[in-house]
């Protein structure tokens, strides 16, 4: 065992685990944020998607050791601050989820796609997403929420240009 | 979701014979007269509480069910608070399965929100010393029209629970709806975007420990001998103990890597050695020699089923006449939640279960003939599934977790692996159609389907003699279901091929088998008949419910349109679940295969809740069938699963997800399913789209669509 110093969601987080534990689990089982989920292990189907310094990552295939104290970790519970709230809202406007259970990946990884690219194209989006598995078959939802987001995020931001 | 516990007790309108819920029996006298499943409780301070007994897998029932109630009883849906129901008797019917929950529940809850309706009028109207005629239910209150006073529901409640439930009330007429059959978003969308819904996984309960489990790789091997030595050194694992997969229809061995957290109950299940005594299994379980069988058993005659015609006498001296044989492959449901189970079976012998189920009450039943406990000692905790398919309405995992707590006395947890999931079972049978069929005159005058495979309902429910037909194949394409009629002769037909591999339901069940067949070999036969392959399915249908679907279809995908050279459209129409669905694929050459161009679907689910709904499920319902046609299939070779995560075992990305468009026919029918009759049509209508496009003609699932040889 050894102690651990994370950033995760802003907030400082000391854990006392085992230097392979994946992060996955750090987050769900020491740190009780539950919104990141488990689905394959092996970083094949993206419902552990979470950010480490703004990059999606699949915390699946991170060890705890890797991460570094300065390191931001941001998971589903932490991505509502700020304008990320835009790309939750237009999922609720396209109604995406079926089951949601993959809907947190869905979004960590279409946040880090809106901010490396704020109008991405189809082809971005398939590029971008198609790390994210959906049994339930939302694609055709999410292509169109990240849309909507795309969107929305622009109309937000010229208000505020405006100002 | 809200959920709220049932306190403060007023007006309750329900099923017969709850009597023991010391915290209901308050209301139980004037409940006892309705004989209606799911029931509502109107409290004091007008909340009402709405007892769900379909779980939520993603199909909506958290919306679906308490829309009926809400629009009866004239509240918005955001008034009715859900509590999921743990499957006790008293509630009925608990399993979210055949596409049930509005079919089902259509008529009984809307008419228990019709009998308070009718209650809480009547005690308002007493109050005012008015007639009732004068008072309506609106928004929660009822109101006398002329003066505008009212009373809320709350202050009703006590009073109106004192009196008899109407039998018959008065259901709103359904040009009326407010909420039924209008967009309405999803009131639990907002806490599965933000990480707060709460499935089976994301279950703690204190003092509770975690368990990975060995499996035996051949599924039914028996434990030879253990080596724990390695386990045990990692860090974290508490025990390691025997333990047993308990499956419907036999009990295989397994062991349990007992752990403080999951993570390391995981390595330890790695680090475990485990020999195992497979006798032989090697080869009852093993796909080749299985489907090898199947073809075998299509050279004989099979059990009928239902036979119009003297089919054999006709086909052998008819002139235009083809068979062929369709296939279809084992497939894992590989929900995105894996399955798990938190169990805790205390020292009193109690029981309290969470769990992502698809039905409390087969699991009580389960569980109480498990551990042998009565219903009363056990207390389920439904919570939300990521993904089912039918897999989470199979127990094993849940007996796990019950045999493992009950040896250690305390909470457990358990998690499998994905690759428990994918190679474990159980999973879709891989089914053979033997068709064959002829036309006369430029007609589909007789038709065959020789359904061959392991059963369902037999190996599940250990039920199916040897001269039985498997009874589920009424469902799925008898000629009363699908409709199609044949002039001169018609027959289906069932061969029980058996196999050691664990099967069950899967999203349409036989329907996403035989679909296959029935869809692709119409579109043979039409084409035998030099017909179009629309006009042709319209001349043998004369039922105006597939007509009318048909002629939409037609209208959407613009049937008719000429196409340039290698392009085609593909049309299949299926029944299932109470449901006619039909879609078109346009597919078009790329390189050595085809790219899907567009999926147009159209559904006849007559009375519906939520159109948006429909159409999602639709959408679910395409991706969920392309992918049981060109993604990955399950197969076993010597025993052993050839595929074990998602790597080997792909389904759809969103890059492969084509354009689609969904279209509902209004036709006011009773309320037929929608969770799965969207899929059956898929593989069919995209296996003769390919052959329009190409010229080939594809008969087996799966196929690879990038390379159509």
């Amino acid at each position: 065992m050894a102690v651990y110093n994370l950033s995760l969601n802003g907030k400082k987080v000391k854990v006392d685990v085992e230097p392979d534990m994946p992060l996955l689990w750090v987050i769900r089982d020491f740190a009780d944020l539950k919104g990141t989920k488990f689905g394959c292990g092996m970083a094949l189907c993206g419902a552990c998607t979470i950010h480490l310094n703004g990059q999606p990552a699949r915390s699946c295939q991170t060890p705890v050791s890797s991460v570094g104290k300065n390191d931001k970790i941001t998971t589903i519970e932490g991505i509502g601050e700020s304008k990320m709230s835009i790309i939750q809202n237009a999922w609720i406007e396209e109604q995406v989820p079926q089951c949601g259970y993959c809907q947190s990946g869905q979004i960590m990884s279409a946040a880090a796609l809106l901010k490396s690219n704020p109008s991405p194209t189809d082809a971005d989006i398939d590029a971008a997403m198609s790390g994210n598995l959906c049994r339930c078959g939302t694609y055709d939802r999410i292509r169109k929420a990240i849309h909507r987001a795309s969107e929305q995020m622009k109309v937000t931001e010229k208000g505020i240009g405006q100002r | 979701m809200k959920a709220a516990g049932f306190t403060s007790l007023g007006l309750a309108v329900g099923i017969s014979g709850f009597t023991k819920d010391a915290s209901l029996k308050k209301i139980a006298p004037a409940v006892l007269k309705l004989e209606i499943n799911p029931f509502i409780i109107i409290d004091t301070t007008s909340n009402i509480t709405l007892v769900n007994p379909r779980p939520d897998m993603g199909q909506g029932s958290t919306q679906a069910v308490p829309s009926l109630l809400a629009e009866e009883l004239e509240v918005s849906l955001e008034k009715v608070l859900i509590v999921q129901s743990d499957g006790m008797g008293k509630y009925g019917s608990q399993t979210s399965g055949g596409s049930s929950s509005v079919r089902e529940l259509w008529m009984p809850i809307r008419k228990a929100g019709a009998a308070a309706r009718e209650m809480l009028t009547t005690t308002a109207a007493k109050r005012w010393n008015l007639p009732a005629s004068e008072c309506i239910a609106e928004d929660g209150k009822i109101w006398h029209k002329a003066s505008g006073k009212s009373l809320s529901y709350g202050e009703l409640a006590d009073d109106a629970s004192k009196l008899e439930i109407p039998k018959e009330p008065k259901l709103k007429d359904p040009k009326d709806f407010k909420i039924i059959g209008k967009y309405n978003k999803r009131l639990d969308v907002p806490e599965r975007v933000t990480g707060k819904a709460v499935y089976g996984l994301d279950v703690d309960v204190p003092g509770m420990v975690y368990a990975a489990i060995v499996h035996s790789p051949m599924i039914h091997g028996k434990i030879a001998s253990i080596d724990d030595s390695e386990t045990k050194k990692v860090k974290g694992v508490l025990q390691v103990i025997k333990t047993e997969r308990t499956m419907p229809h036999r009990t295989s061995d397994a062991v349990a890597v007992v752990a403080t957290n999951w993570w390391a109950a995981l390595k330890g299940k790695r680090a475990l050695k485990v020999n195992w005594d497979n006798g032989n299994y090697a080869k009852t379980v093993d796909t080749a020699s299985y489907f090898a069988a199947t073809y075998e058993a299509a050279k004989k005659e099979g059990v009928n089923f239902e036979e119009k015609g003297d089919f054999t006498v006709k086909y052998a001296n008819a002139k235009d006449k083809i068979e062929s044989h369709y296939e279809t492959p084992f497939l894992a449901h590989a929900p995105i939640e894996p399955e798990n189970a938190v169990v805790h079976v205390k020292e009193d012998g109690s029981v309290e279960i969470w769990a992502p189920i698809q039905g409390p009450d087969w699991a009580l039943r389960d569980v109480c003939g498990y551990l042998k406990v009565k219903p009363e000692q056990v207390k389920i905790n439904v919570t939300l599934l990521g993904g089912a398919f039918g897999r989470k309405a199979y127990h094993d995992f849940l007996l796990e977790a019950c045999h493992i707590s009950r040896e250690l006395k305390k909470p457990v947890k358990v998690i499998w692996t994905r690759e428990d999931d994918i190679t474990q079972g159980p999973y879709r049978p891989g089914m053979l159609s033997h068709m064959q069929g002829f036309v006369e005159e430029g007609k589909i005058t007789g038709f065959h389907h020789h359904a061959i495979g392991e059963s369902i309902v037999g190996q599940v429910f250990k039920g199916l003699k040897e001269d039985e037909a498997d009874p589920w194949l009424s469902e799925e394409i008898s000629t009363g279901n699908n409709k199609y009629q044949f002039a001169t002769a018609s027959k289906v037909s069932w061969t029980n091929v058996k196999t050691d591999i664990p099967v069950v339901w899967w999203r349409s069940v036989y329907a996403s088998n035989f679909g296959w067949g029935q869809e692709c070999f119409v579109d043979e036969l039409a084409h035998l008949a030099k017909k179009d392959p629309l006009k042709a399915r319209l001349e043998i249908l004369p039922d105006e419910r597939f007509k009318k679907v048909l002629e939409t279809l037609a209208e959407k995908a613009n049937w008719d349109e000429k196409l340039p050279a290698g392009s085609g459209k593909g049309i299949a129409v299926f029944k299932s679940f109470g449901s006619i669905s039909a879609c078109c694929i346009t597919v078009s050459k790329k390189d050595t295969g085809v790219k899907i161009d567009k999926v147009v679907s159209v559904i006849d689910c007559g009375y519906y809740v939520n159109p948006d709904n429909v159409k999602a499920q639709t959408e679910g319902n395409i991706v969920m069938g392309i992918t049981a046609a060109i993604k990955d299939g399950i197969t076993f070779t010597n025993g052993i699963c050839d595929q074990s995560n998602y790597h080997q075992f792909n389904v759809m990305r969103i890059n492969e997800a084509p354009p689609m468009e969904i279209h509902i026919v209004d036709s006011g029918a009773v309320p037929g399913g929608v969770g799965e009759p969207g899929l059956p049509p898929i593989a069919p209508a995209l296996g003769n789209a390919i052959f329009a496009a190409t010229g080939k003609r594809l008969r087996k699932l799966p196929f690879d669509i990038n390379n159509i040889a």
